[in-house]
């Protein structure tokens, strides 16, 4: 056993834990008066009561894949708790790039997914009271008001960037390189404005605008201490530039996965000695990660395989039983006060295949 | 065997990536070297500072020296592939032949162009310069033939996306040294052998190690070369050439498109020049774009291409290790299917023939000792609107089409090589008035003869560098 590697008795306590709290959200989206109509119909037509017959999160297995496009399809009200009944509601979007974007409803799960979030990070590079950048897509996304709910949280305030992801895939999809560049530059040159002018300590930021800065100042030099990064892959080689050369080893260096749908999972410190590869670990029991056979999905893959990233999203506000992501990833043993799996190197699913437009920011 | 490791050179410094794709052999499967891989993040970043003082400083006339010693190591020394590799000539021979499918015999024929590239370098620059006097490079200024000149180099690094196909395209890149210019290298996916070895020459025989660095990766990677280079060479299909058309700082290497062609005039000695011939349609394996792809004929059609065709059928795959291999295989067998498939939908459209299938053993796509070939085809073509006439493939392909000697200029568009078998006073001077023709070999010779004293594919340094008008008086 490594130093890292949580006790059985941790790790069976954190499955306990699930269990009971996958009871807890099952019981409440499947109870006519709090869960959606969207699955109290569902449960009609399925034949069996998810409230009564699902008691630990392996009996999730029973329910299907969830589809994505029901986030399009379904008017939103369809999403509501009936406990949330008659209160306003976030929409959030993923994709979109064309035609009508999927939307996820919320009230407050963003909030404890960046507070949970924020107890993780090291005061000596992300301080409390200290100022924020948020350099990432924005418009119709959590991250725009997470990230200054993070700021906020912390007892500090955000500055912004307009960036619409959308319109540069749309650019590269064209084939229409120098727009893309040209809007590449606008939304840079806006951010290191503000750098210059305005005390900074906090960045969130993607690794591709990450470099981009890099370009154009020394990120470290404008007083960066601590990087938030998130949003697209990050190869070994790529966190390894990163942290040696653009940040110059001085300035701290956290990826995170997380979309719309999941919230957010913290990654393991980085070290040289892992050979810079990250592992992600959900914010278990809120949404659970699995990594799985693509030709079974019901299976795991063993730990250190590669398989497709399945996601489980467990709140009062929203349930969504295993999601498969468009990711794959190698499927690593718990670690530290992570007692559950984890998932690392995560790419497009199918990445050795084919190339998909992904990551342009 | 382990693996060799082929890092990346920063501004001449080894770097092992921890992203590393694997070069296999590619009749065995066995992995014959890990590739470092650059992110494109890296190649910006060492873009930000120039390594171009450093090759300022040498004067032209010793830069010329290194290369000549350069041109010894590269055929003779055990050179560096990492900092605790090197390689000896005869691994380098082996692990490129692996890994391309050029059978030996054409990798030590490529080592000798890219050896004269070096040992003629003084050759060559004078080719580029029109006789320049070496100071002129050292000063940037001085007189040629009675006139003032002043030149300056237009860039501070040479960017240059390499393809795998043949390794004498490097020659293209190499007088980019002597002229000051430091380079930054995408080596071909398969081919990573000669870049680097060709620049471990250089420094083994002294140019400064931070005039070279060496960046195998992906697609973004080599955009970015092409983006931060003030200058850049890259080679690449049609699409490549339209869409740097415009684009001044870019040099394309696109498809040749090279062609032989016989004037009425020496039309009946037709049996001369078939060597000539074959040996433009099939050297270096018919991978390069100097190769003839097309023959046009005023007459005898075709008994020239049955004549031809039994020719080319002769040529077969070999071993690797064959002295009279002369076939390349194909490192990606399903390159060769999709050839093969589009060959083989072109002859669905009426007009074309293939002549070298009566003569040929086997059919045209073989597989021999693991490796994958696609063997000689020669197409009769009746129309050069055909949509077989004027293409180019990675193996001896050529179409063969009858027409008058007037119609040809008109008909054949751009070729980067012609050779044009005619002692017709007429003819020759409508040949050397053509603007579609880049390199004109006029009588019977191959199209991949080169004459190192004249520009063989674009003119480096003008490219590299531009005169300026310069007036001085003293000041009293």
């Amino acid at each position: 056993m490594t130093a890292n590697e949580p006790t059985t008795d941790a790790i069976e306590a954190a499955q306990r834990q699930l269990d009971a709290h996958v009871r807890e959200i099952v019981k409440w989206h499947f109870s006519p008066e709090t869960g959606c109509p969207f699955w109290l119909d569902w449960a009609k037509r399925a034949g069996w009561d998810p409230a009564e017959e699902v008691r630990t999160f392996d009996d999730l297995l029973r329910f299907p894949h969830f589809q994505d496009e029901w986030l399009r399809d379904e008017p939103n009200e369809r999403w509501v708790p009936r406990a949330y009944a008659g209160r306003p509601y976030y929409i959030f979007e993923t994709g979109g790039t064309t035609g009508m974007p999927k939307q996820r409803i919320g009230w407050e799960d963003h909030w404890h997914d960046y507070e949970e979030f924020s107890e993780t990070l090291d005061e000596r590079y992300f301080p409390r009271g200290a100022n924020w950048l948020m350099f990432g897509p924005t418009g119709p996304r959590r991250l725009r008001l997470t990230i200054e709910h993070l700021a906020h949280h912390r007892g500090g305030v955000c500055h912004h960037v307009d960036l619409d992801p959308r319109w540069v895939k749309r650019l590269l999809a064209e084939k229409d390189f120098e727009t893309a560049k040209r809007y590449r530059d606008h939304c840079l040159e806006q951010a290191v404005t503000i750098l210059k002018n305005r005390k900074i300590t906090c960045l969130f930021t993607t690794p591709k605008l990450l470099e981009g800065l890099d370009e154009k100042l020394s990120v470290p030099d404008a007083g960066i201490t601590g990087v938030f990064c998130g949003g697209t892959q990050m190869t070994p080689q790529n966190v390894r530039f990163l942290v040696e050369e653009v940040l110059d080893n001085r300035a701290q260096f956290v990826p995170t996965y997380g979309n719309t749908l999941m919230g957010l999972a913290c990654s393991r410190p980085l070290t040289p000695q892992d050979q810079w590869s990250i592992t992600y670990h959900a914010p278990q029991p809120r949404a659970v990660l699995r990594v799985v056979d693509p030709n079974d999905t019901a299976k795991t893959v063993d730990y250190g395989a590669w398989g497709r990233v399945e996601l489980t999203t467990l709140t009062k506000e929203f349930f969504m039983p295993r999601f498969l992501e468009r990711d794959e990833a190698i499927r690593r043993e718990p670690w530290g006060r992570f007692a559950w799996d984890g998932v690392g190197e995560v790419r497009p699913f199918g990445a050795l295949e084919q190339k998909t437009i992904e990551g342009v920011y | 065997m382990k693996p060799l490791s082929i890092p990346i050179l920063r501004r001449g410094q080894f770097y092992e990536s921890l992203d590393r794709t694997e070069l296999k052999d590619i009749r065995t499967g066995a992995v014959i070297a890990e590739v470092s891989q650059a992110n494109a993040g890296m190649i910006r970043r060492d873009s930000r500072s120039t390594s171009r003082d450093a090759l300022r400083r040498i004067p032209a006339e010793k830069l010329i020296r290194i290369c000549e010693e350069a041109g010894y190591l590269f055929m003779e020394a055990d050179l560096p592939l990492g900092d605790r590799q090197s390689q000896s000539p005869q691994s380098y021979v082996a692990c490129l032949s692996a890994t391309t499918g050029l059978p030996h015999a054409l990798v030590r024929r490529n080592m000798q162009k890219i050896h004269q590239v070096f040992t003629q370098m003084s050759t060559i620059l004078r080719g580029l310069t029109r006789g320049l006097e070496w100071r002129i490079l050292d000063h940037g200024v001085g007189e040629q033939a009675g006139v003032p000149v002043s030149y300056f180099c237009t860039a501070d690094s040479l960017g240059v996306v390499l393809p795998s196909n043949s390794p004498g395209v490097n020659s293209l890149w190499m007088p980019s040294i002597p002229l000051k210019v430091p380079v930054v290298l995408k080596p071909g996916r398969e081919e990573p052998w000669t870049p680097l070895r060709i620049i471990q020459a250089f420094v083994a025989a002294g140019c400064p190690p931070e005039a070279f660095s060496f960046y195998p990766t992906d697609h973004e990677g080599s955009a970015t070369i092409m983006d931060v280079c003030q200058r850049a060479l890259i080679f690449g299909d049609q699409s490549t050439v339209e869409r740097y058309a415009s684009n001044p700082a870019v040099q394309v290497h696109g498809p040749g498109w090279s062609k032989v062609i016989i004037g009425s005039d020496q039309v009946a000695r037709w049996r001369d020049y078939l060597d000539v011939i074959v040996s433009s349609i099939a050297e270096n394996g018919g991978r390069s774009c100097i190769n003839a792809s097309a023959i046009l004929v005023p007459a005898e059609g075709d008994a020239i291409a049955e004549a031809l065709a039994q020719r080319l059928a002769a040529i077969t795959p070999l071993p690797f290790d064959d002295p009279q291999a002369q076939l390349a295989g194909f490192a990606n067998p399903k390159m060769a299917e999709a050839i093969n498939a589009m060959i083989e939908e072109g002859l669905k459209t009426p007009g074309a023939e293939e002549v070298t299938a009566k003569y040929r053993a086997g059919s045209r796509l073989v597989e021999r000792d693991g490796s994958t070939y696609l063997q000689p085809t020669l197409i009769r073509c009746r129309d050069f609107r055909h949509p077989l006439a004027n293409r180019e493939f990675l193996f001896p392909y050529a179409s063969l089409i009858e027409m008058p000697q007037e119609r040809m200029l008109e008909e054949m568009g751009s070729s980067l090589v012609v050779t044009a078998i005619t002692d017709d006073p007429d003819f020759i001077q409508k040949l050397i008035s053509s603007p579609v023709i880049d390199r004109l070999n006029i009588g019977p010779m191959p199209t991949s003869r080169v004459q190192w004293d004249q520009p063989h594919e674009g003119n480096l340094f003008e490219f590299l560098y531009r005169r300026r008008a310069i007036q001085r008086v003293a000041v009293s």
